[in-house]
């Protein structure tokens, strides 16, 4: 039985699940919910994910929500190399660098995409120039660290591709569609590490899905 | 075996989440102060830890770590045969979700109401009312989930304790020594949840070790 997906996969949280269903070549079904209509705060949503997000994976019997949950569910099962396994200083690094991709990288470049394209796109304002220029600046010292640890290693958990390279492919990939993907060029390892994760199969396939600002609208 | 040196302020409860954890594996550790009213955080020394300059980090013999979630994880790994089982034999999807809500539903808000109820006192400020405002009502909707799951469910992750109920156990301490105590005891299964963590040896160990200033007198 395949696998189910819900969400809208234009979301950067939905597509974190579906690279990781791509990556580790799962066959899945994702199920389009529809976020204008309130698809999300259905009851029947509820009962799968209580805080009424996307988001959701179904497997057999199994409802697991939170991106990072599915991806370390899906790739523990199908790929578990993705996750250090085998060696518990592989593991270790990759949980904390996932924890810095969760904490450190995300709420900044997350920020500066949510205003530079989600803002104008979904919310209908302009994006709030305050918001930016404080993320920006906590960015660059992120991105400073980031090009000293890729310095050193191929990936950010060591010479191995891992969740916590992939985790940050959905979140870079609007990042880099703005005008601050510039923080990220000046870094020559950042930038290397960024255009080889973006040139993956299963990367080039979820971009297509990552919609918003860009004047398309999928039902999906 | 060398004591495990975890670096921090000894009242940060993120160095707290994970003595919390050290102490329920039983693991002999010292408390290396690292002063962040002196900036000692962004000085070379720790920064060569934790290069994002945060407290904790930890050093176990060669292995550096830091993010506290992550440490925690990998003493409950490493150390799995130690003190209280934390993680499950066979792997739990339910496990990586509720690690997951803790850190991004529960300490979203639960942080800044500690910071603001607790640390700002502490340090001769006074509590920003919105910041609390906001954040006690978004925490009550978060609790209102775990009530829910918790009627059903003994821990976070079925019948046993584990690292996903570990980990809030540092925040939960400091919440309910806050006028906002109420977020957790007015809602019976988090209250029950909670008293049962309160109660475990390990805990109440953790807990005893906090350099806490006395309570004010009635």
């Amino acid at each position: 039985m395949a696998v189910k997906l819900y969400g809208w996969s234009r979301s950067p949280f939905v597509s974190r699940a579906l690279l990781c269903l791509e990556e580790a070549g799962v066959d899945y079904e994702l199920v389009p919910m529809n976020k204008e209509a309130g698809d999300h705060r259905r009851p029947d949503h509820i009962a799968r994910n209580p805080f009424g997000q996307v988001p959701v994976l179904e497997d057999g019997d199994l409802t697991v929500f939170e991106s990072r949950a599915i991806g370390k569910h899906v790739l523990r099962k199908y790929k578990p190399e993705l996750l250090g396994a085998g060696s518990l200083e592989d593991t270790a690094m990759v949980e904390m660098w996932l924890e810095v991709e969760a904490h450190q990288h995300h709420p900044a470049a997350g920020a500066i995409a949510h205003e530079c394209i989600a803002a104008p796109a979904l919310l209908g304002r302009m994006p709030n120039q305050a918001i930016i220029d404080e993320n920006v600046e906590k960015l660059k010292k992120v991105l400073e660290v980031y090009e000293t640890r890729l310095s050193k290693c191929r990936y950010l958990a060591g010479d191995f591709l891992s969740l916590a390279d992939l985790s940050h492919f959905t979140v870079m990939h609007y990042f880099m569609a703005t005008e601050y993907a510039a923080l990220v060029e000046a870094h020559p390892h950042v930038k290397a590490w960024w255009e080889e994760l973006a040139a993956r199969p299963a990367a080039k396939k979820v971009a297509g899905f990552l919609t918003i600002g860009s004047g398309v609208t999928t039902e999906k | 075996m060398a004591p495990l040196k975890l670096y921090g302020m000894p009242l940060s409860p993120n160095v707290v989440r994970v003595a919390t954890v050290l102490n329920e594996k039983g693991l002999d550790f010292e408390i290396i102060p690292v002063d962040l009213t002196t900036g000692a955080h962004k000085q070379p020394d720790f920064l060569a830890l934790n290069p994002f300059g945060q407290i904790p980090a930890l050093v176990d013999g060669d292995e550096v770590l830091y993010e506290s979630r992550a440490i925690n994880r990998y003493i409950a790994t490493k150390y799995a045969s130690s003190g209280a089982a934390l993680l499950p034999a066979t792997p739990s999807a339910k496990l990586e979700v509720w690690l997951e809500v803790e850190s991004h539903h529960f300490y979203p808000n639960a942080s800044p109401l500690v910071f603001q109820l607790v640390f700002r006192p502490l340090f001769g400020g006074a509590p920003d009312p919105v910041v609390v405002d906001k954040h006690a009502h978004e925490l009550a909707k978060v609790l209102d989930v775990y009530e829910a799951h918790l009627a059903q469910n003994k821990y976070l992750a079925g019948d046993q304790f584990t690292l996903a109920d570990a980990n809030h156990a540092s925040y939960l301490l400091y919440l309910t020594k806050t006028p906002k105590a109420g977020l957790v005891n007015d809602r019976p299964h988090v209250k029950a949840w909670w008293e049962d963590i309160a109660a475990r040896p390990a805990f109440q160990k953790t807990a005893a070790a906090l350099p806490l200033p006395p309570p004010p007198s009635a």
